[in-house]
């Protein structure tokens, strides 16, 4: 049964007790410790994925592999497939798989569940992410958290254990702790809400990390905390695929691998300066390649 | 869990199994209503005269009475003649002892929404009375009240101890022909709670009464008569299950409040009667007549609902305000699932000065069901200042569900300030698709959604109850998500 309700009055509490008080040592995940992945395991292998909304084709034979710990940018103009392979990947209803295979922590990730999948260690930090009037942001944390440790075998955390974790992660990306009792998402401003986004990845401590237009929508100094939140989450077991229309954002999240789609397919990978050599030409330049 | 606490689940259940809710002998009516029944079962309570003539006044008035048809409601005919007027424990020593022999289902319950035990034995620190079918079968913390000059009895009982309190109250809010439900329980209810709090008395505990229905083809009718006197102070709580049978179940209870100068009183409903199975067979009827006069200056009343169970809801608890400076407070949530229905709401009547009433109502349909507000907003003549805020939400959990609203505003005062405002929304496929990529299934996403959408009912709640109503909210909306 879900609403754990006991916690769920000492989470719209306001905080009151001595967090220094309770410092729990939280035990590495399970999954955390299991999966020393060998150099020779992909985190992540997508194989000629072919993808349509309807009858619209809309991913075109994509590959792409991704080894723990390697940071991988994709890039490419407006419909080129970003967002699709970011939903298709993380479980989003609505599209049609017509071909192709991806391997995720060598299982097949398209026989998932959406929950599955996050459970197992993949996570979206959405472009658009949505409101939920009502829910408090900590109660969804909390949740969240003990639906994926539960996955693990690992025991749900008590209220007071997790306080303690998330005052210390909202620390880092400058929020105020205000925010942990508001309705989630709800009223925040765009920067709020990607920051958001971010603050729940560091509780989730997912392996796979797909982070869609995180850049969008945010003023350049929102865009600095959201990067060094990013990038305080890097982790030679932790992999992130960051889809993103523009350069700017790698300034601040140095990629390992970036990658060009367009057309459904990428049509050029290369190291960071392939940005750069992006944005000074344009898409065109690769489009041009691709035909 | 700990250890000790597993053994007493395992004791519940094994409790639950051996079954004194099958096992228990009751003596019970035969179906039929006449004035002969009605005689009979007044003559068995033992009632005084006026009892018995104020019974058949209502029988009469009944006879001459229609169903109300107006409600947005789907109702099989009722045969009157089929049920049971009267069901009740044979003899003394079947009754059960404790409140933990009362209702192992209720327990059993417990288990299912996870509720730790020692919940439960903080529920304990509450005074309960328990209707078991037609009759009270235990009243906790008697003493303790009594030493305070708190009554808290089965109204049974306080026909017995208080005939002279009762006389004066009953039907004083609710009149025996106020309509077709009211007049039928006037007649032939039961028993229910009977509650006086004294002068100046804040009362020290929750109040409580536990309703169960249990035999077959019997309805029940309770009646519930709370009198706040001046100054006093009460909080009270109800609450409701039944077995599951396949045959539809009536349950037409009558509620009247009293609150006098300065007094307050607080009623919380959290109703789980058995709402049928997924395809529409079988459930309670429940069909109820709540109504609170807050007859004193500065009195104030405060409902809030949670209705989960039932086949059918046909309900709406309301508040005359009498007195100058009157509160009245309606909070609901009504939820349904599969072929569930409900048409609830409530009726603010402003008649003294300065009188406020606030309506925040929150229905959810879910599955094949059909979910109704419906309100009634009357500002008399003489009620200069009266304010009133209502705000009705509904939220739909698939396509093949409807949610209605009908408010009613009545103003002849030109200084009064009525608002209204209301929201239909829809859990969003986004919605759940974020949820699910944190981890949470389907079914915790949309019980977690609601349980947002419900919040500014909820802190209403007395806490305990609180978590049982989140709870059961979650166990109601199993299998509302393909």
């Amino acid at each position: 049964m879900f609403p754990r309700a006991a916690w769920e009055r000492i989470m719209d509490a306001p905080a009151s007790h001595d967090a220094s008080a309770s410092k729990i040592a939280f035990p590495r995940s399970a999954w955390e410790r299991d999966t020393t992945i060998n150099q020779e395991t992909k985190m992540l292998k997508i194989e000629n994925l072919h993808v349509s909304v309807g009858d619209k084709p809309i991913l075109k034979g994509l590959n792409l592999e991704i080894n723990a710990g390697e940071v991988h940018a994709i890039m490419g103009p407006n419909g080129a497939g970003k967002s699709t392979l970011s939903h298709v990947l993380s479980g989003k209803p609505g599209y049609n798989i017509t071909e192709g295979k991806v391997t995720y922590m060598g299982e097949d990730l398209l026989d998932m569940d959406p929950e599955i999948r996050s459970r197992e260690g993949v996570f979206l930090a959405f472009q658009y992410p949505v409101e939920i009037p009502g829910v408090s942001n900590i109660y969804l944390l909390k949740a969240a958290l003990n639906s994926i440790r539960k996955h693990n075998g690992l025991d749900e955390v008590d209220a007071m254990d997790f306080l303690t974790m998330v005052k210390d992660k909202i620390k880092l990306l400058e929020m105020d702790e205000k925010f942990l009792y508001r309705a989630v998402n709800e009223g925040f401003s765009g920067g709020e809400k990607k920051r958001n986004e971010i603050l729940q990845a560091a509780i989730l401590e997912p392996k796979l990390c797909i982070l869609d237009e995180t850049d969008s929508g945010l003023d350049i100094d929102a865009l600095k905390i959201v990067a060094e939140g990013v990038n305080s989450l890097r982790a030679a077991e932790r992999s992130f695929l960051m889809i993103t229309h523009y350069q700017r954002l790698l300034d601040y999240i140095k990629p390992d691998i970036v990658h060009v789609l367009a057309d459904g397919q990428i049509v050029k990978s290369g190291g960071p300066e392939l940005a750069l050599e992006l944005e000074a030409k344009g898409y065109q330049w690769v489009e041009g390649q691709a035909a | 869990m700990s250890s000790s606490a597993k053994e007493v689940e395992n004791l519940i259940a094994q409790e639950y199994t051996q079954g004194f809710v099958t096992d228990i002998e009751v003596e019970t009516f035969p179906p039929g209503l006449d004035e002969e029944v009605i005689a009979k079962l007044s003559k068995i309570k033992n009632e005084p005269e006026f009892m018995l003539e104020y019974r058949l006044k209502a029988f009469r008035h009944w006879q001459t009475m229609k169903e109300p048809d107006w409600a947005q409601l789907n109702i099989e005919p009722i045969d009157y003649q089929a049920i049971s007027y009267y069901s009740a424990p044979k003899k003394d020593s079947d009754k059960p002892q404790s409140l933990d022999e009362i209702d192992p289902e209720l327990l059993e319950t417990y288990k299912k929404l996870g509720i730790p035990l020692d919940e439960q034995e903080r529920l304990a620190g509450v005074a309960v009375d328990a209707v078991f079918d037609s009759v009270s079968v235990a009243t906790t913390f008697k003493g303790k009240l009594n030493d305070v000059g708190v009554i808290f009895c089965p109204i049974s009982e306080a026909l017995q101890e208080h005939p002279e309190l009762v006389k004066q109250y009953l039907g004083t809010v609710v009149p025996e022909g106020d309509n077709f439900f009211a007049a039928l329980n006037a007649a032939v209810f039961t028993d229910g709670s009977f509650v006086y709090i004294p002068k100046g008395v804040r009362c020290p505990m929750e109040l409580s009464t536990y309703f169960r229905i249990n035999a077959a083809n019997t309805g029940q009718f309770e009646r519930t008569l709370i009198i706040a006197d001046e100054d006093s102070h009460v909080s009270y709580l109800e609450g409701c299950t039944a077995p599951m049978r396949d045959e539809n179940q009536l349950h037409a209870a009558v509620v009247e409040l009293v609150a006098m100068d300065n007094a307050e009183i607080k009623y919380s409903t959290v109703q789980n009667w058995y709402p049928g199975d997924e395809n529409g067979v079988g459930g309670i009827y429940n069909f109820v007549t709540k109504r609170a006069e807050c007859r004193g200056h500065n009195s104030k009343v405060s409902w809030t609902q949670v209705e989960t169970g039932s086949a059918i809801t046909w309900k709406y608890p309301s508040c005359v305000l009498l007195g100058d400076n009157s509160v009245g407070e309606f909070y609901s949530v009504a939820l349904t699932n599969n072929y569930q229905q409900a048409d609830t709401g409530t009726k603010m009547i402003h008649i003294g000065k300065n009188t406020s009433s606030t309506i925040i109502s929150k229905g959810i349909s879910a599955g094949k069901a059909q979910n109704t507000y419906r309100g009634l907003v009357k500002v008399g003549k003489g009620a200069e200042n009266a304010r009133n805020y209502t705000q009705c939400d509904s939220l739909l959990v698939g396509d093949r569900c409807g949610a209605h609203t009908f408010p009613y505003v009545e103003v002849k005062q030109p200084s009064a300030q009525v608002e209204h405002e209301a929201t239909t929304s829809k859990i969003s496929e986004d919605q759940l698709f974020f949820c699910q990529q944190r981890g949470l299934s389907a079914e915790d996403a949309v019980s977690m959604i609601v349980n947002g959408f419900c919040k500014e009912v909820f802190k209403e709640l007395p806490m305990e109850f609180a978590v049982e109503a989140q709870a059961l909210l979650g166990i109601s909306l199993e299998g509302s998500v393909g």
